[in-house]
């Protein structure tokens, strides 16, 4: 019954399901709406991929061979099945998407406040206010570049930059770089640095090493054969761990190279311990370096002994190359433990320390002390809200393009359940 | 063939350590401890110190007794040798402390330990103490620890164990990395 009493009843359009966010993810879940002819309108801040189109660094190419570029109903089909896409093919990729499914799009259409009013939600934005019955979060993962607490400590005359508002060497001012993480970010902002002629040190806390190319196969290949891609979210034995892993030490590139730290090494990059402190001008790196490269090693060997023991048991195919095992990753006999920040050796600092969602338009109480959403396999905690598109959803696969799908057409059918039970009586008796 | 688990046994009460990290998971406040130490000097360069008492779960603990150390220098810096030197008992901890995590996570893991030894070394030059060359720390120069462990498991099973124990050991961060420390004077 409508209240009449109700004051500032401002005008709000109605639908059923308002999605946040046209990426692969939120243009997935809208093609799965349509799918189900369910009622929705996919609100976006700026333009179909927006981040990829403003928040990448330039030579940035996709971690996944184009072969495995696809979402529901669409997939890559140009005429190299084996290649990276650089950005503007991830852009055109994903805007050839948004053509082919005609997703209700709404973009420059930036969402202030999501709260819960009547039976659903009131979403408000900058160009208008809609009431919906479900709210699908598709708003990205990567929206905030974390740094560490220590970036405060950091002298003033160094410049600090985060990975989204990196764009390549030729911004950088001569003279060294100090790279904070070894992730897929770390190591390939590391890498072409060094190329670029800096001095560069990379500190290396817990990380994931991984071969682009095994026995012959891309890696992902083999991931996907294996069933890691596939494990279910309710399977993995750590969920929080699985969830905050660091992305794999992975390139995508024309020569297919292994992007590890020897490869760093070989070129010339200091590697240290993860940046633990800054006291008096000075950084000090922690003294573990040597255990987290074993860790890597012993965790990456495991994932090969798994892809072995997969060929023996599925398949005999001549094609398949031989066993491979890669070098341990050399650790210098006594990495250094302090490094001045105030005798002009660094010039610059790069926090590849990790990414994290902006959820601070949430006005719905889901998110924990730290936080981070709650949410079961993207199921959230309130009746109707969902969120797609994160590290670990419901898949190890979850965050990648191709991984998407599965998510959103579990999703998607447990929406349509929710308003199907929801819907009022009165109405469904008319 | 049939596929038996075999019951394994460490000694390690690793339900409850398990249920511990859950029931803390939720009670975030109830994980800060406050560790304590007192000693007194007692001649020359020997010390004693006890512990006792510590801070957790959001109230006062007690180990079961007091347990006491003394800690002095060797005879070849003219001292009385009443106890192992201070700089032995940072080792000291850090074996104990590693050798534990191992063996809980071989539990956890369900790898029957048979037995865990260890070798620490932890070269130091001295110049540093004595105030002979300002450019040669007080500390260690490093440490190696080396372990002879024999389990039910492959080699690489046994170097993960001693990895994820270094991973979640409190003295190797201690070591490893820098810690504040603040020393006050009261009367």
């Amino acid at each position: 019954m409508i209240d009449f009493r109700q004051k500032n009843v401002r005008s709000a359009s109605a639908t059923d399901v308002i999605v946040i966010g046209a990426g692969h993810a939120g243009l997935a879940t809208s093609y799965c709406l349509n799918e189900r002819s369910i009622d929705h309108v996919v609100l976006e801040r700026g333009e179909v991929a927006n981040s990829w189109r403003k928040e990448r660094w330039e030579s940035l190419k996709l971690l996944t061979p184009n072969w495995q570029s696809r979402l529901p109903g669409f997939s890559y089909t140009g005429d190299d099945p084996d290649g990276f896409m650089s950005m503007p093919e991830v852009i055109d990729f994903i805007q050839s998407y948004a053509d082919f499914s005609g997703a209700p799009v709404r973009t420059n259409t930036t969402v202030t406040s999501v709260r819960q009013s009547g039976d659903g939600y009131r979403v408000i934005s900058d160009t208008g206010e809609w009431q919906a019955k479900s709210v699908v979060i598709a708003s990205g993962a990567c929206n905030i570049a974390s740094t560490p607490k220590v970036a405060d400590s950091v002298p003033a005359h160094i410049t600090t930059l985060t990975p989204h508002q990196y764009r390549g060497p030729s911004q950088l001012e001569p003279g060294g770089v100090l790279v904070v993480g070894a992730s897929a970010t770390g190591l390939q902002l590391a890498d072409e640095i060094r190329l670029a002629g800096h001095d560069v040190t990379i500190a290396t806390g817990e990380h994931v090493r991984m071969p682009r190319t095994y026995r012959g196969m891309d890696i992902q290949y083999w991931l996907d054969c294996v069933g890691i891609l596939n494990e279910r979210y309710d399977e993995v034995d750590d969920i929080v761990r699985a969830r905050g892993l660091p992305s794999p030490q992975l390139v995508g590139s024309v020569d297919n190279r292994m992007l590890d730290l020897n490869r760093l090494s070989d070129k010339g990059v200091r590697i240290t311990g993860r940046l633990m402190g800054i006291n008096n001008d000075t950084a000090q790196f922690s003294g573990s370096v040597n255990n987290v490269c074993a860790l890597a090693d012993l965790k990456m060997d495991r994932m090969l002994d798994a892809i072995d023991k997969w060929v023996r048991c599925s398949r005999t195919d001549a094609s398949i190359g031989p066993v491979e095992r890669f070098e341990r990753t050399r650790v210098a006999s006594a990495p250094k433990l302090t490094m001045s920040l105030s005798d002009g050796s660094i010039k610059t600092i790069i926090w590849a320390t990790g990414f994290r969602p902006d959820y601070s338009w949430i006005d719905v109480p889901v998110l924990d002390r730290k936080g981070r959403i709650c949410h079961d396999g993207g199921v959230v905690d309130a009746a109707g809200m969902y969120v797609v598109g994160l590290p670990v959803l419901r898949r190890r696969k979850s965050s990648f393009i191709h991984g998407v799908e599965d998510d959103v057409r579990d999703l998607t059918a447990h929406l349509d359940s929710y308003l199907r039970a929801t819907k009022p009586a009165m109405v469904a008796s008319m | 063939m049939s596929a038996v688990l075999k019951a394994v046994d460490n000694g390690v009460n690793v339900e409850a350590l398990l249920g511990a990290r859950a029931a803390l998971t939720e009670a975030p406040e109830a994980a800060k401890f406050v560790w304590r130490a007192e000693s007194e000097w007692q001649n020359g360069t020997h010390t004693e110190s006890t512990v006792q008492r510590f801070f957790g779960l959001g109230e006062e603990q007690s180990h079961v007794q007091e347990y006491s150390y003394d800690t002095d220098h060797p005879e070849i810096f003219a001292s009385e040798d009443k106890g192992s030197t201070p700089i032995e008992f940072v080792l000291v901890g850090l074996a104990g402390c590693l050798t534990a995590g191992i063996a809980a996570v071989a539990t956890h893991r369900a790898i029957q330990i048979n037995s865990i030894k260890a070798t620490i070394e932890a070269p130091m030059d001295i110049q540093g103490i004595l105030g002979i060359d300002s450019d040669v720390r007080n500390g260690f120069d490093g440490i190696t620890v080396s372990y002879q462990i024999d389990a039910d498991a492959s080699e690489d099973d046994i170097k993960a164990l001693v990895a994820q124990s270094q991973k979640r050991s409190a003295v190797f961060d201690i070591i490893a990395n820098p810690t504040n420390v603040t020393v006050e004077v009261n009367k």
